[in-house]
This record gives C-alpha cells, structure tokens and sequence, in this order.
C-alpha cells in the first residue's frame, strides 16, 4: 500500500497535533461539503487491478495486431528496448523538475543533450527542454513571434497544410484574442508553399508551413522563406524529425523557428500521448522563446554543471507577463527521444530515414500502378507518407482493409470533404515488402470487387 | 571549455567514435528509389555511440539525480508522493502502448473505456458534471478553463468580459494562463490570516468581471476560510469560478469543488492521482465543469455512444461537446498519463482516496506543529496538505532559506520550494504528502532543527551547502550570461 501510517502512529501524532481526530483537521472545510460519499468502485488489491486494466488493454487491436499504414502525425516506428529501460529508472522519472541543480544534474545534463540533438538535427541554434507535443509547439511559435515583434504584427499565416489538428489547435488559443490567424485556402491543403506569399505583409510576424506537409509533400521552401524575410517576418517551419535524418533540415532554408512532433524519435504510439513537442530558434530569440532552458556552467568545486537558466522568462518569475503559461512540459519523453538519438547516432538515424524513405517509394510505385488508383501529387517529393488517389471512398476501403489484418492510411475526407477518395499512406521500417506487396494486392481485389 | 574545469561526467558527443553504431535496422528489403534532388542534407552532426556507452551514460547520471523513489522530497505544490510500479506497468501494457490514436473506434474500444470511465471517476471526485481530459498539464488546463470562461461569456453576448481575478497567492501559471487567453489579470492581496481579502475581491466583482482563479486549499496549504462568500460575490457580480486544482490532494473524499460552486477546474493527474513527474512532465491537466458550461468543453471527449445489441454493453466513441472551444492539442490528451491515474483510483477506491488527503493532511500538520517552535510560520493554522515556513531567522543574519535548502541535501532530502508564494519571506513551502511514514517525518524534523542550530553556531555549513552530493552549488550567473545552451556554442 502506498500509505505507510499505522494507527498508533496517527494517534501519536494526532496527539502531538494537539487534535482528537482526525476529522479535527478538516474543522475548516464548511460542515455543508465534509465527507460527500463518492460512487467510486470499491478499491481493489494489485493483482485485481491488473487483471482488469489488461481486460481493458485487451479490448484495443494494436499496430503490432495489424499491418499498419497509418500515420498523419503518429507514427508506427521501431524502439530500440534500452530506450525504455532508462526511461524506467525511478531517477528519472520520479524527479521533479530540476529546480535544485545540486541534486538534479541527471536531468539537466540529460536536458543538455537534447537542446544540442535538437539543434543538431533542425540547423537551428538553440531549443528548448520540450513543448507538449507537436500542435502546442505550433501554437507557441505563433505566440514568440507575436512577442518578437511586440504585439505589433498581429499576424500569422499558416500554411494550410499544416496538421489540420495543429491549425485547430492554434484556432483554439488565439481566435478570441487580438491575434490574427490567417490560413490562405483554409480547408483545402493541396496548394504548395508558395500559396503563401500573397498573404505575407508588414503586419505578419510568422509565416508557417510543416516539413513534409500533412499530405507527405517535402518542398523546397527557400523561395518561401525569402518572402517572409522580405516582408521582416519569421519563419516557421513544423517538421518530422525523422525525415531531418535524410531530408536537408529547415535552417538551410532560412528557418527562424523549428517546431515538430517528436513521437516518431523512440516514443511509443500510446494511442495520442504522451509525445513530444520540439521547439528551436535562432538564438538572437532565446530570451522570447517558451519553456524551460538549460545553460553550462561551473559549480563550487569547479566542475561543469548544467542549470535552468535565463528564467526570467518564465511564469514563476514574469507571472501575467511571461512569454508563455508553460510550467510542466513533457521532459520524460525528451529524455526518451535524447536516449534514442545517442543510440542511432549519426549512421543510424540516416539510415532508419533511408529506409522509410525507399519502402514508402516503393509502396507509392506499387499502389500507383493499380488500376483505379493513382498518387495525388506524382511530382512531388515525398518522405515516408504520400497521398493515394482511390476509386472508392477510403472509409468503405479501409473497412475491407481490416479483414486482411490491414490499418489503412488516413482518410482524408475526415478533414477536407473535398477530398474524398483521398489516402494517405505511411511506410517505415516496420513494413516489410511482403505487407506493401499485400497491401496492394488487398487494394487491388477491393477495387475489382467494387467494380464488378 | 577551460582547462581547470573538472568534467564528471562526459557529454554523448564527447563519447563518440567516428563509426561506433547502437542500433542495426535490417536491410531493406525493397529497390532503392532515387533521393529527392537538393533537398537531401549533407551533414547529419550526431554523436556515434555503442548500446554499452549510452546505457551506462544515462545510468551513471540517473544517479546524480534526487527522486522520489530515492528519498523524501518535500517540494510545495508540486505533491511528489509515490508512484506506484503497476501503473507503469499498466502504461506500458501492448494493447495501451501501442494503439494508435486514429485507429477505428470499433478497434480502441478498452482505450476509450479507460477515458470514459477516467471522466466519469473525476466528475465523481470534483463533484462536477463534464470533463475533458485533453489538457496536457496543469498550466494547460488553466489555459482551456480560462477560453471556457470567455467562451460562456461570449455566447451570452457578454464579450466585454475580460478581466480575471488572481490572488497574489496564486501559482505564477494562473496570471499567465489568463495573460496567455488574452484578459486581463487583476491581482488581488491576501489578508493577514491567508484568505483571499474579502473586501478588496468584492471591489472588484463589476461588469467587466470575466472569473476569479482561486486555489484552495491556497498555496499557502490553508483552505480558505471564506470560500461561500467568495463564490457568491462572484456569481452575484455575473463571473464565474475556476479553480486551480492542483491541490487538490488534501481535499480528496472530504469535499468537492462542484458542492462548492466552483464553475471549472483543472486538476494535475501528475500530482494528486500519482502520475509520476518524469523530470518535468509529462502531466495531464483535465479540466472539470459545471452542467453550464459542459458544451464548451475541449473535445473530443469518450462517450457512450451505443448499446450492443446482444448483450447491452456499452459501445464507445470519441464526441466533439457541442459548443466546443476547439482542441487544445492533438489527439485526446496524454493517454499514458490517463493509464496511471485510472489504474490508482480503481487500486484506492473511495475510501483510499480519502485516506489520502487524511493523511497528506496529517503528515503536513505533523511537520507543522513541531517545527513551529523552530521556524517562523507566518500564516500558523490548521493546514491542509502543506504549510509555509520563513527561512530566517533575526539572530542568524545572513541565512536564507536557500541555504537551508542546500543544507538538507545533506540529510538526503529535496528542499521544499523555494520563493513561492512570493507573499512569504524566504518561504520554504513543504508538503510532505500521504506516502511518508513517521519515521521519515521524524528525521526530516531533526534535520530541520539541526539546521536551525548550525544556522546560529555554524552559519559557513550552510552557506557552503550541499557538501555530500555529487555537485555544489551552481553558478548561475555564469550560465546567464554566458549563455552556452547546446554543444555547438562551444566553438564559439
Ligand atoms: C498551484 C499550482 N498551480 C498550477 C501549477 C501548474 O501545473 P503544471 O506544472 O502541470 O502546468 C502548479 C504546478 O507547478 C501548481 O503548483
């Protein structure tokens, strides 16, 4: 049990208290709401609970259940087993956060790691110990730049094929407010960067767009990037950090502000959360930037330490004026992502990029070539996702899907009604030719029976 | 890096080996496809590490670290009691950790059993009638209470509603969360027996009043004595409540912020239902509403949708409330957060959960009383799950609360927090919770007491604490203006 107490100790210190009971210590809560009688479940010993949460669990069909191609902004990746293994050291993850750097330099050091793996793999120069996940990530890009430049350009110009949950997300914190989100096309994604331009003034502090795009389409974005930098605003760039294994990272193109969903870096689907949020900069911005921050220094004994600095920023300290409200973030999972960067490294990020990247083209060749079915975008680049134009309506398609022990890809009528009959199919390296060849072949038959 | 620095322990990039590898991925297994031309990178700067180098890195700094499971960890607010191993393991079980958020709802039906019947046990708790369980953190919470709040106004025409009532007592995210949602933030003071100051609120309730953020217990551990009154003056003045419920573990099974009138609130999976911290996060921060104002919920929530038709059990599905401000992040919430809790409120049931605030509240007046002689309590009453200290004292000029923070280290213990809430000297905020035993308390107090005593006869040991742990005190001036944020600053 979790609640060590014995009775004779609580009297004994009842006692010292100076009280009777127990009840005593409650004599300040109005008589009216004491002791309401919960309609709880009656408690249950450890071997119960168990038995029951795995009924639960037992419910859900699991991508390991499945051959999987579904992503759009979660991702069925492979997690090396020491990843977890140091995620379950009670160090790690019963500490709080390191306010005490004295008795907290795992986390901090660790935290350190992150900031430069992140920086590492955006270009950018400067990250935070982490953001929620990948849509508050967006939403708190809009907000630094709206500080940037100090209320004065109330503008953001999203692209609108960022994750349509992102650009909901962000809908929900500013739409009330003075900001101005301004989505060209909104509810239909198809149109390229350069959509964008138009809609860029002097008024527009951030202009951003995501890296592969919701529907998988890697872009070059210098052109874009000029145009924001032309008008003086900032750009952001919303990506997988995956793909920046292969794929040449936003800070070439001129990126000022680097966000991205970090699930697909060794944390596990967990049906939507926890993930991770990623957030870079240039480090002319650090001071306007959300979250926590780790800086290098030396302690009493001269050694190199680590310390949350520049905190001022921050809500404990700035309260109503602080760049952001952000307190608790998601440092466990940064800790998962730091752990599996430093296991892949350099050969091995490239590679598990490369993979996803040659059975993704391999799958869009495949499906591509079936009757009925052609991509939606042919000539543009894409990573590990792609949009697969169906003869059928994807829902009905997918339905068939699951008798041939297949998650299909993402319906995009969900989102953009226009697009019905639109697909969009993740590979990675958990899908073997064998499962794309089935895929097709499943597709194939679907169509054929549709039309027959 | 200069030469004298002493390097404990080495960064990844500074245990990397040009070809070293951790992981080998299988051969692909399919034709390569030509790489997308200019658009592939030309340098990937990562470290290069063997599976042996980065586990016994992490291991070797996991143990510089202070935890829960290590020791007591006394940090005000922020109730780091223990969390139970099962519920990791619960987390972790294949059919929770491995589904994916957008799968068919007719293949996630235990996932959205664990949601629906997570909203169902904390409406029960709060005693309130909707929850959302997609807030990411306390922080979060407050933010969507806050666009609740607007929105309720704005849909009965009320939009000139903007200005939102935070004690001076309050957690700095509450000003900030209300700053962040774009009203306007109006401190109110404390009055000298710790309650919110009746007549300074009641000054304040006009037209443009949009809600009060309160937290009770406060963050000085007393429940606010004038709770009915403050709730009416607000209601009467057309605002509504939130409650900040992140201490919410000494109220558990003993009252509820709906009997209360409270309107929204948020509570911290993370703190009060033993979610672990994880080194700052994740948490989860559902938000809890009154009947009104459950249509404004963030979405999509669990519900039942359906009976099956053989044997009558529920059939779940995700819904969007009605009137809904949006989402608030991506997916549902933090689902593996959701595993934890639910997992200790069905091991605790009701009586547990009152258990818990029985004894989170007796451990903190424990402390309280006997170290009342010792230390300056500026607000001393029956507390709730915490209690407020000054650290200092007239006849040991020059000590403050932060050496006696570094000074417990030495004990083997987390200080308290430090400088919160900033209505209190050198406050040293401690909250034992329910999981220490009196033995554990006992030492703590002794510790204190010592302490108290070096701080008149040996102040130098606290100045110059910590002495056992692994690192000494920081400079963080250094840091600051240094400002060495990643490897890469180094060559600069
Ligand atoms: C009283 C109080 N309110 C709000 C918060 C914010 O919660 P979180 O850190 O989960 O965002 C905290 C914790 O830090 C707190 O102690």
């Amino acid at each position: 049990m979790y609640t060590p107490l014995t009775p004779d100790e609580r009297q004994a210190m009842l006692q010292a208290i100076g009280v009777e009971r127990i009840e005593d210590l409650f004599a300040d809560v109005p008589a009216r709401y004491r002791y309401p009688k919960l309609n709880l479940p009656p408690a249950m010993s450890e071997m119960e609970v168990t038995a029951e949460m795995q009924n639960l669990a037992e419910a859900n069909l699991t991508v390991q259940d499945f051959i999987t191609f579904l992503g759009a902004g979660a991702y069925h990746h492979y997690i090396p087993a020491a990843v977890d293994h140091i995620l379950r050291r009670g160090e790690f993850y019963t500490a709080y956060t390191p306010y005490q750097p004295e008795v907290s330099q795992g986390t901090l050091h660790a935290i350190f790691e992150f900031q430069s793996l992140v920086c590492a793999l955006t270009g950018m120069e400067t990250a935070n110990a982490s953001m929620y996940d990948g849509a508050t990530a967006v939403a708190e890009a809009v907000n630094m730049a709206y500080h940037v430049f100090r209320g004065k350009r109330p503008k953001a110009v999203l692209s609108s094929a960022l994750h349509p949950q992102y650009l909901a997300t962000v809908h929900t914190y500013y739409d009330a407010s003075d900001r101005e989100i301004v989505v060209p096309h909104e509810g239909d994604p198809t149109p390229g960067p350069d959509a964008l331009i138009e809609a860029i003034d002097e008024r527009t502090s951030l202009v951003m767009v995501q890296y592969p795009d919701f529907l998988g389409r890697v872009y070059d974005l210098s052109a874009l990037a000029q145009a924001a930098h032309d008008k003086g605003a900032l750009f952001g760039v919303a990506v997988n950090p995956l793909a920046l294994g292969l794929l040449k990272p936003p800070g070439d193109f001129g990126a000022d502000i680097v966000t991205a969903e970090g699930q697909p870096l060794g944390i596990p689907l967990s049906f939507g959360g926890p993930y991770l949020g990623l957030f870079a900069t240039r480090k002319k911005y650090v001071r306007k930037m959300a979250g926590r921050i780790v800086g290098e220094t030396v302690d009493t004994r001269g050694q190199r330490a680590y310390v949350l600095t520049l905190t001022a920023r921050e809500q404990h300290i700035r309260r109503a004026r602080a760049t952001s409200n952000i307190c608790t973030n998601n440092a466990l999972m940064a800790l998962a992502a730091t752990v599996y960067l430093g296991l892949l490294g350099k050969d091995g990020l490239r590679k598990v990029a490369e993979i996803n990247y040659h059975k993704a083209h391999y799958a869009a060749q495949r499906l591509a070539s079936l009757e009925g079915y052609e991509l939606a975008f042919p000539e543009v680049p894409f990573f590990n996702e792609f949009t697969l134009k169906t003869p059928l309506p994807v829902a009905e398609i997918n339905r068939r899907l699951l008798d041939y022990g297949i998650l299909g890809g993402y319906d995009l009528a969900q989102d953009f009604p226009h697009l019905d009959r639109h697909m969009l199919i993740a590979v990675t390296e958990m899908n073997s030719k064998d499962q794309i060849d089935l895929l097709a072949s499943a597709l194939d038959e679907i169509a054929r029976d549709a039309a027959a | 890096m200069s030469e004298q620095i002493k390097i404990r322990e080495p960064l990844l990039v500074e245990l990397s080996s040009p070809g070293r590898r951790g992981v080998r991925f299988p051969e692909s297994d399919v034709p390569p496809a030509a790489l997308p031309a200019g658009l592939v990178r030309e340098d990937l700067p990562l470290p290069e590490l063997s599976e042996v180098d980065v586990v016994r890195h992490y291991t070797r700094l996991s143990q510089f670290n202070h935890a829960v499971d290590i020791d007591f960890y006394p940090l005000g607010s922020c109730t780091m009691k223990y969390n139970p191993k099962v519920n990791e393991d619960m987390a972790r079980l294949p059919g929770f950790a491995h589904v994916h958020p957008l799968q068919p709802e007719e293949t996630v039906q235990g996932a959205l059993a664990v949601m629906y019947y997570l909203q169902e046990y904390l409406k029960e708790i709060t005693g309130l009638a909707g929850v959302s369980l997609q807030p990411a953190a306390g922080a979060h919470g407050e933010l969507t209470g806050v666009l609740i709040i607007r929105a309720y106004h704005r849909s009965r025409g009320d939009a000139r509603r903007n200005k939102i009532l935070v004690p001076d007592s309050a957690h700095g995210t509450n000003p900030a969360s209300s700053a962040m949602s774009g009203m306007r933030v109006v401190e109110i003071p404390s009055d000298a027996r710790g309650n919110i100051d009746l007549a300074k609120l009641k000054a304040e309730c006009d037209d443009t009043l949009a809600g009060l953020m309160i937290t009770n217990p406060n963050t000085l551990g007393l429940f606010e004595e004038h709770i009915e009154e403050v709730v009416q003056a607000v209601h009467e003045a057309g605002g509504l409540v939130y409650g900040d419920g992140a201490n919410l573990n000494a109220l558990l099974g003993v009252a509820r912020f709906g009997d209360m009138g409270f309107d929204v609130v948020h509570l911290n999976l993370h703190k009060t239902f033993s979610t672990p911290h994880g080194g700052g996060g994740p948490g989860s921060g559902p938000v809890a509403v009154a009947e009104h104002l459950v249509d404004f919920l963030p979405g999509p929530i669990a519900e039942i949708v359906d009976h099956d038709p053989d044997d009558d059990t529920p059939v779940f599905g995700l819904v969007m409330p009605k009137r809904s401000i949006g989402r608030v992040k991506a997916f549902y919430g933090h689902f593996g957060v959701m595993v934890r809790a639910l997992t200790y409120i069905l091991t605790l049931g009701a009586e547990g959960l009152r258990q818990v605030a029985e004894d989170a509240v007796l451990n903190a007046n424990y402390l309280r009383v006997m170290l009342q002689d010792t230390y300056h309590i500026p607000y001393n009453r029956l507390c709730k799950h915490e209690f407020v200290a000054e650290g200092r004292w007239e006849d040991a000029p020059g000590v403050r609360a932060l050496d006696i923070s570094k000074r417990l280290m030495d004990f083997g213990f987390h200080p308290p927090t430090n400088y919160f809430p900033l209505i209190v000297h050198e406050a040293l905020m401690i909250e034992p919770t329910e999981t220490e035993s009196k033995r554990t308390l006992d030492a703590f107090i002794a510790a204190m007491k010592q302490i108290a005593r070096e701080a008149r006869e040996n102040p130098q040991v606290l100045h110059e604490a910590p002495h056992t742990t692994p690192f000494g005190r920081v400079d963080e001036v250094k840091a600051a203006r240094e400002l060495v944020l990643t490897w890469f600053d180094w060559a600069k």
